[in-house]
């Protein structure tokens, strides 16, 4: 049996895009309309956070954090449950730059405006700087090499209420620290009378309305019921927005029948990232603490930006390229190791492509030249930072062999080179999944308008990453924030006929 | 000769290779108890429980691959060659021309990190100590 409900606006997804479109809907609600939140995940219980990695990894993210590009040389991380991808980010809370948001050139999409929207939920989400007191060794020892290398180390604004140094962020806060969508933006949302379901999939978008499946919660599932009785849903709508991130949001477009722009799944970026890490002479405190606290923007000049960061053992295992007592060794100098996360400002090109196979969406990505030359370059600065921070030895990736001395530190441009760069050996992987639906002028050119409004279906909006037209080049969620207030906005509008 | 660990999971090659393999991956593993390899197998299983059987049937072909080069270069089946001869072959083949061959060392090696590396004895193996309490707990 199919039950059937209708709805004035339903936002598929809650993480930063469908989170915030829900809250910026309330006055929607206040004037009678009923506003539904689709979320695939579960709702996450505080107990539910153990800081355990490989079942934290299995609950929140698809294919445990392990998903993979069609040729198998990245892996993609994208969280599920309520409050999207915000459940394990780290906080960090960048204004897109100025530069980037002219380059994209989505008519009416000014910087004044991306940069006002972020503001406001900088106030919302309480984004600071983080006290002195509360930074951890890895972070310091980043700040001090990068400033002995000749770099320009900056603070992350961070978005914590009450963070304890737990340093599991990546595996869902377990003091419920980080003010993600799912602390500040839905349950406000909920409290006005937004309506959320979770463990709601959504398996076919048509022309104004989902077909949905609510499942119950299994036996020793981590998170609450679902909101729903599971069945089968059909549910219709004056306005859908869909906000379930790249690789929600592209395969319902897809798989919809719905006659699209041919830019859909095209332009497909993600800042992709390799983990490096040094061995430091003494133990320092890197797994208590922010994790990610300080950064160096090199985007503009060299296409990278390096980052803090700590991740879990199997994590750090992974990312080790290598095996063999070289390896085990580097991994029993756990307490010693300082981590820098490199990531490459990567181009939007026509081969990378979001697209389906068998009823699954399959990511084509290809590392450009480019792209590895900014990685390679990214990996030489990093060896600088922690050499000037006092490292005995670097484990670079695109080395050959991988562990760099401290004695050959003037030596680090030879040793780290493009021709070492071997995908499918070195491991590479990705968070900022980012385009696929481009903002822009026309259907020739582009997905949706610049109010996130897909072309040729007034009733259809997208509020998430897919809609930038290229790499943001920083942290993406504050600014997918950011447009999802401008869709908010406009349906609003069209819907309310308020602003 | 190396008993297999598990009863079931597939693919079988790798089930059946799953010892000498962590062996040469990690050097831990070769002072494993039986309950470790226990472990392994159950993680290792599971996460493959899950995956599309295309996926198991070329991790199982890539399994026999590498046992076949091991009778081709050291006339040792996979469960008698010595660890560090198997560990310099699947080196070799890390470093393929053939992205597919890298590939697919990289995602027996993930495997196997995976086995070891999620289990709370590693984590105090190797000194991770993170927790809830954060800070409080160091101080």
């Amino acid at each position: 049996m199919i039950t059937t409900k209708h709805y004035d606006v339903i936002i598929v997804g809650s993480g930063a895009g469908g989170g915030t479109v829900a809250a910026a809907l309330v006055p929607l609600v206040a004037a009678g309309m009923k506003v539904l939140v689709l979320e695939k995940g579960p709702r996450f219980r505080q107990e539910d956070f153990t800081g355990r990695e490989r079942e934290m990894a299995s609950a929140l993210y698809a294919d445990s954090g392990g998903f993979l590009t069609a040729d198998g040389t990245m892996t993609l991380a994208f969280a599920e449950g309520y409050g999207g991808s915000t459940l394990v980010y780290t906080g960090t809370s960048l204004i897109a730059p100025e530069r980037v948001i002219n380059h994209w050139g989505v008519p009416g999409l000014t910087f004044g405006d991306v940069q006002a929207r972020s503001r406001k939920y900088m106030a919302e989400n309480n984004v600071h700087l983080l006290a002195d007191e509360l930074i951890n060794e890895n972070n310091r020892l980043f700040v001090a090499g990068a400033r002995a290398a000749g770099f320009h180390p900056e603070q992350f604004p961070l978005n914590l209420r009450g963070c304890r140094g737990s340093s599991l962020c990546n595996l869902g806060c377990p003091n419920l620290a980080k003010q993600g969508t799912h602390q500040v933006q839905l349950p406000a949302a909920e409290q006005a009378g937004v309506e959320v379901v979770t463990r709601a999939r959504v398996d076919q978008l048509e022309e104004r309305a989902l077909r949905v499946t609510v499942t119950a919660r299994q036996s020793g599932e981590k998170g609450a019921e679902a909101d729903w009785p599971a069945g089968s849903y059909r549910l219709t709508a004056g306005t859908i927005v869909l906000a379930g991130g790249v690789l929600g949001t592209i395969p319902l477009l897809l798989t919809s029948g719905l006659r699209l722009p041919a830019m859909l799944g095209r332009g497909f970026t993600c800042h992709p990232a390799h983990i490096l890490v040094a061995e430091h002479p003494h133990e320092i405190t890197n797994d208590v603490g922010h994790p990610k606290s300080y950064y160096v923007d090199r985007a503009e000049a060299e296409g990278f930006v390096l980052e803090t960061c700590m991740y879990f053992p199997f994590t750090t295992a992974k990312n080790l390229t290598g095996f063999g007592p070289a390896h085990s060794a580097l991994m029993r100098a756990y307490p010693r190791l300082q981590m820098i996360l490199v990531l490459a400002c990567d181009k939007a090109s026509d081969g990378n492509t979001i697209g389906m196979s068998g009823g699954k969406p399959v990511v084509n990505y290809q590392f450009s030249r480019e792209t590895i030359q900014a990685l390679v370059r990214a990996t030489r600065a990093s060896a600088r930072i922690f050499f000037g921070a006092g490292a005995l030895r670097v484990h670079a990736p695109s080395a050959d062999p991988t562990l760099i001395e401290a004695r050959d530190a003037g030596r680090v441009d030879q040793l780290v080179d493009v021709r070492h760069f071997l995908p499918g050996r070195i491991s590479v992987s990705a968070a900022h999944l980012m385009g696929g639906c481009a903002m822009g002028r026309t259907p020739a050119d582009s997905v949706t308008d610049g109010w996130g409004r897909v072309h040729g279906h007034p009733w259809l909006r997208v509020a998430d990453a897919s809609l930038f037209p290229d790499s943001l080049e920083i942290n993406p969620y504050l600014t997918v924030m950011a447009l999802a207030d401008r869709v908010a906005e406009g349906v609003r509008t069209d819907v309310g006929g308020t602003t | 000769m190396d008993r297999p660990v598990g009863e079931s999971w597939q693919p079988a090659a790798l089930r059946l290779a799953l010892r000498p393999l962590a062996r040469a991956f990690l050097p831990e593993a070769a002072a494993f108890t039986e309950p470790d390899w226990q472990a392994m197998a159950e993680l290792v299983g599971g996460t493959l429980a899950g995956k599309p059987p295309r996926l198991l049937r070329q991790l199982g072909l890539f399994v026999r691959i590498i046992g076949l080069l091991a009778l081709l270069r050291h006339r040792r089946r996979l469960g008698t060659i010595p660890d560090h001869q198997l560990r310099t072959l699947l080196e070799s083949l890390e470093r393929s021309p053939l992205l597919l061959i890298r590939r697919g060392v990289w995602g027996l090696r993930t495997l196997v990190f995976m086995g070891y590396y999620t289990r709370p004895e590693a984590a105090v193996a190797i000194g991770y100590r993170a927790t809830a309490a954060g800070w409080e707990a160091r101080r």
